[in-house]
């Protein structure tokens, strides 16, 4: 068996009064590409954001490689929503990518012409070399993902978090972010990926994590991604599943 | 050096430190602050005025910046207590702007102190002071003080130009990357709270609320670049104080009014007819915002 | 003090401190819930140059003529921080902070040119720039009174198109509530709502008088409808108690000790709040983590 690189134990979170997670227990192996699902609410976020301690836990203890969050923060990537930022911001895409190495550059120093190399080539595998000067609210949506994609390849990390990065890209920007989330996980670095699309999962990812509140199934993707599985994950929200569910239906029988 | 000389230079020496603070403060989207600070900044004056009788000076100075990190602080600890950050702003520097009046009012009585000088500031009196430096000469307090902020604000932001960025940009991710998000906050403020007290005594808080924001805002409008933003609004905030005071010596009216008064000419002029974002050029060429096509 | 109460124009002030506290407590729920909690700070700024030109087109110290003038230049600063807002990436704090900032800086430049004019009561000014609510007069608080009755039968009438107006805007619009219009009679409550609370308290503080009683409000309950009259209530009691202390001795100011007794409501309701107060927050946070603790105890047992 391989290498445990992340230790999730009885983790729960609440928003005020209702509790959105609840002990929500598991472990991933090092080298895996996991897909977090789950309805609207389910806590998909939260769970992201409360292992990355962006969000306090009422309970429980998360180990990355063994450790506490803080001291292997720089081992750690976070891809937000692309929401959580201001693209308006004066910038341009090449130093939004280099943004992604100021860990490494370190106090007193500025990014260096090496540095900037560095980033401009992320820009380049994720198809917007010819992008990098464009100020940054002039890209489209699904090149602003690649912009984001691109800063989390420069970081160098060893275990990515991703929230909803697929989430109204166009086909291309889909394609191009998977490649570089298989590469990643050729590697040896371990990805988790919050996605929404039921029909993509089976060829995106080779762990999936069903979650609605807590843990309705974790493991590889032929064992977990069943469709009494998936059942029981939307259960409570059929209405909101829709022809989606059909859709995975169909892929699962 | 001449008398209006002198005046021109101290509100120009305000008038470039706050532009270069103003791009950040506008890029954080905490522009108000600048309105809290350089309001409970007189709480820390009046403070420090009854602790040592004394007007000016170190002691003011360090009242000064006190207060206004104490402003941050509360506010970010509301706010972090789940009060709406607008909500926390105004419910801090009202409170505090009260306690200084009602402290001028109840224990200094009007002895060198009152609200409405603080507000708009005595620039007129700032050649008269003067101090003597040592290879310059006598120049006068105030612009000497002013010229030892820019140092520093500048000092600061060069060093700290890249975590500046980042944590303006992308908070989170400056955190993931180890960077203090909380602490450059708090030493930006304080920055902010610097140039407030030492801009406060000379052309008052108004003008500094002004300074601080509108040429900021203005240069927001004519680049994308943040590097050419630090030096447009730094010199927007040159210009308004040369314009805004030949307007004022021509109309013969308060000085700081109308410096802070031309800041806002100055960004009507950019909104109207900055060719990237002035309105006029947006509507000959309509929405060229998404110009993405995809690559691959 | 009851010498203070039996002085009859002090009654007149107390009661137009009182009433002057509702009608701000009021509309700053509307502000609350509209997420501009600091737009009436700009605004009362902006009235600056509004009284000063009407006091120099006027000639004289005319309560209602100075607040007419400080409601057109406080609706214009609205209007732009809107125009600014909707037709430019600047964002709506820092239009905010401009407009404050430059027509406060107008209305000082046209100050500086009303004392240097011969004749006219340039001290009465000030007095209603800053905010003395003893300057006040007989006449003064009769206009104030009819001013804030008009502002608060406004939004009694048109209590429930607010509620939908502020909590879901697409709804109202379904039932024909037109957003436009609703805007615009925002903008002008809330200038009538600072416009005459500037002679009491001053263009500086008016703000806390909009943003205090609401923001506390907010921390007993979860409706609307009482968090209005809660809000109304904590600033009338603001505004009678701070006027109170104020009358204490000889030339104290009002609009400081009326903050500053708001402030106080604030701190009681952070702090012991029932909705989201900081120690009910507590006691709720611990009672959680107990509950999750002993859940998954009990199904651990089951294990």
């Amino acid at each position: 068996m391989k290498e445990i690189v992340l230790e999730v134990k009885d983790l729960s979170a609440s928003y005020r009064k209702t509790t959105v997670l609840h002990d929500v227990n598991f472990s991933v192996q090092r080298g895996s590409l996991t897909g977090i699902i789950g309805p609207n609410g389910a806590g998909k976020s939260t769970l992201i954001k409360t292992i990355l301690e962006l969000h306090p836990a009422l309970t429980g203890t998360v180990k990355f490689f063994n450790e506490p969050y803080n001291k292997v923060k720089k081992r750690i990537g976070y891809v937000p929503q692309r929401g959580s930022v201001d693209w308006d911001f004066p910038t341009d895409a090449l130093d939004v990518v280099t943004m992604g190495l100021y860990g490494q550059i370190g106090w007193l120093r500025r990014p260096t012409r090496k540095h900037k190399q560095k980033a401009y080539e992320a820009l380049e595998k994720m198809g917007m070399g010819d992008y990098a000067d464009r100020q940054i609210s002039q890209l489209s949506g699904g090149q602003q993902q690649r912009v984001f994609l691109a800063r989390a390849l420069v970081q160098d990390a060893d275990m990515y978090f991703m929230d909803e990065p697929l989430a109204g890209v166009d086909a291309a920007t889909e394609r191009a972010i998977m490649t570089i989330l298989k590469e990643l996980k050729a590697k040896g670095k371990t990805v988790l990926v919050v996605h929404h699309d039921l029909q993509t999962v089976e060829d995106y990812f080779d762990h999936v994590l069903l979650l609605n509140r807590t843990i309705i199934n974790h493991g590889k993707t032929e064992d977990v991604f069943t469709m009494e599985n998936i059942a029981e994950t939307y259960g409570g929200n059929m209405r909101w599943m829709g022809e989606k569910r059909e859709h995975a239906f169909h892929i699962v029988e | 050096m001449s008398y209006t000389a002198w005046i021109i230079l101290t509100a120009a020496l305000v008038g470039l430190s706050c532009g270069i603070i103003g791009v950040f403060l506008i890029l954080r989207k905490t522009a108000m602050m600048a309105d809290a600070i350089s309001h409970t900044v007189l709480l820390g004056i009046v403070l420090a005025f009854i602790v040592t009788r004394e007007v000016g000076g170190t002691p003011m100075l360090i009242g000064g910046i006190l207060a206004g990190i104490v402003t941050a602080f509360l506010v970010q600890w509301l706010h972090s207590l789940d009060v709406q950050h607008d909500a926390s702003i105004g419910i801090v520097f009202t409170t505090l702007f009260a306690i200084g009046v009602i402290l001028i009012a109840t224990s200094i009585g009007n002895a060198h102190l009152d609200v409405q000088h603080a507000l708009m500031g005595e620039i007129t009196f700032i050649p008269f002071h003067t101090i003597t430096v040592p290879w310059i000469g006598e120049i006068p307090q105030a612009t000497a003080l002013l010229i030892l902020v820019l140092l520093v604000v500048l000092f600061f932001i060069v060093t700290f130009y890249k975590e500046w960025k980042i944590t303006s940009f992308d908070p989170a991710l400056a955190a993931s990357l180890g960077i203090p998000v909380l602490f450059m906050h708090y030493l930006f403020m304080g920055l902010v709270s610097v140039t407030t007290v030492a801009s406060f005594d000379a052309v008052g808080a108004i003008m500094v609320v002004a300074m601080l924001i509108t040429p900021a805002a203005s240069s927001y409008l004519w680049t994308d670049k943040l590097v050419v933003m630090l030096v447009l609004s730094g010199a927007f905030g040159v210009l308004s104080a040369v314009i805004g005071y030949y307007v004022a010596a021509w109309i013969d009216t308060s000085i700081s009014g109308s410096m802070a008064f031309a800041t806002g000419i100055i960004f009507l002029i950019s909104f109207l007819f900055s060719p990237k974002h002035g309105i006029i050029a947006k509507r000959l060429k309509p929405e060229t915002g998404q110009t993405g096509t995809d690559p691959v | 003090m009851l010498s203070i109460l039996s002085s009859s124009n002090t009654l007149w002030v107390l009661l137009s401190t009182m009433t002057l506290g509702v009608a701000a407590g009021t509309i700053g729920c509307i502000a609350y819930w509209k997420r501009q909690n600091l737009m009436s700070d700009a605004l009362s700024h902006a009235a600056l140059p509004g009284v000063v030109i009407a006091f120099l087109l006027w000639g004289e110290k005319n309560l209602l003529v100075l607040v007419i003038g400080a409601g057109i230049t406080a609706l214009i600063g609205a209007l732009f921080i809107q125009w600014v807002t909707t037709s430019s990436r600047i964002t709506e704090d820092s239009a905010m902070g401009m407009v404050l900032a430059v027509f406060y800086g107008f209305g000082i430049m046209l100050l500086a040119i009303a004392n240097r004019l011969p004749g006219g009561n340039q001290s009465g000014l000030d007095n209603f720039i800053y905010g003395q609510a003893a300057a006040m007069v007989r006449s003064d608080v009769i206009t104030m009174l009819i001013l804030a009755l008009v502002v608060l039968f406004i939004v009694f009438i048109s209590f429930k198109e607010w509620k939908i107006f502020l909590f879901d805007k697409e709804f109202a619009q379904g039932l024909g509530i037109s957003i436009q219009r609703m805007n615009t009679l925002y903008s002008v409550v809330l200038v009538m709502a600072i416009v005459i609370g500037i002679q009491a308290v001053g263009v500086i503080l008016m703000a806390a008088l909009l943003i205090i009683p609401a923001v506390s409000a907010r921390y007993w309950t979860q409706s609307f409808h009482w968090m209005i009259l809660l809000s109304a209530l904590i600033g009338g009691l603001s505004g009678v108690l701070g006027t109170l202390v104020s009358t204490m001795k000889n030339g104290l100011p009002t609009g400081p000790f009326i903050v500053v007794v708001g402030a106080g409501f604030f701190v009681l309701s952070f702090l012991f709040g029932k909705e989201k107060g900081l120690f009910v927050n507590y006691v709720q946070y611990k009672f959680q983590q107990k509950q999750q603790l002993k859940l998954m105890e009990q199904e651990g047992g089951n294990v």
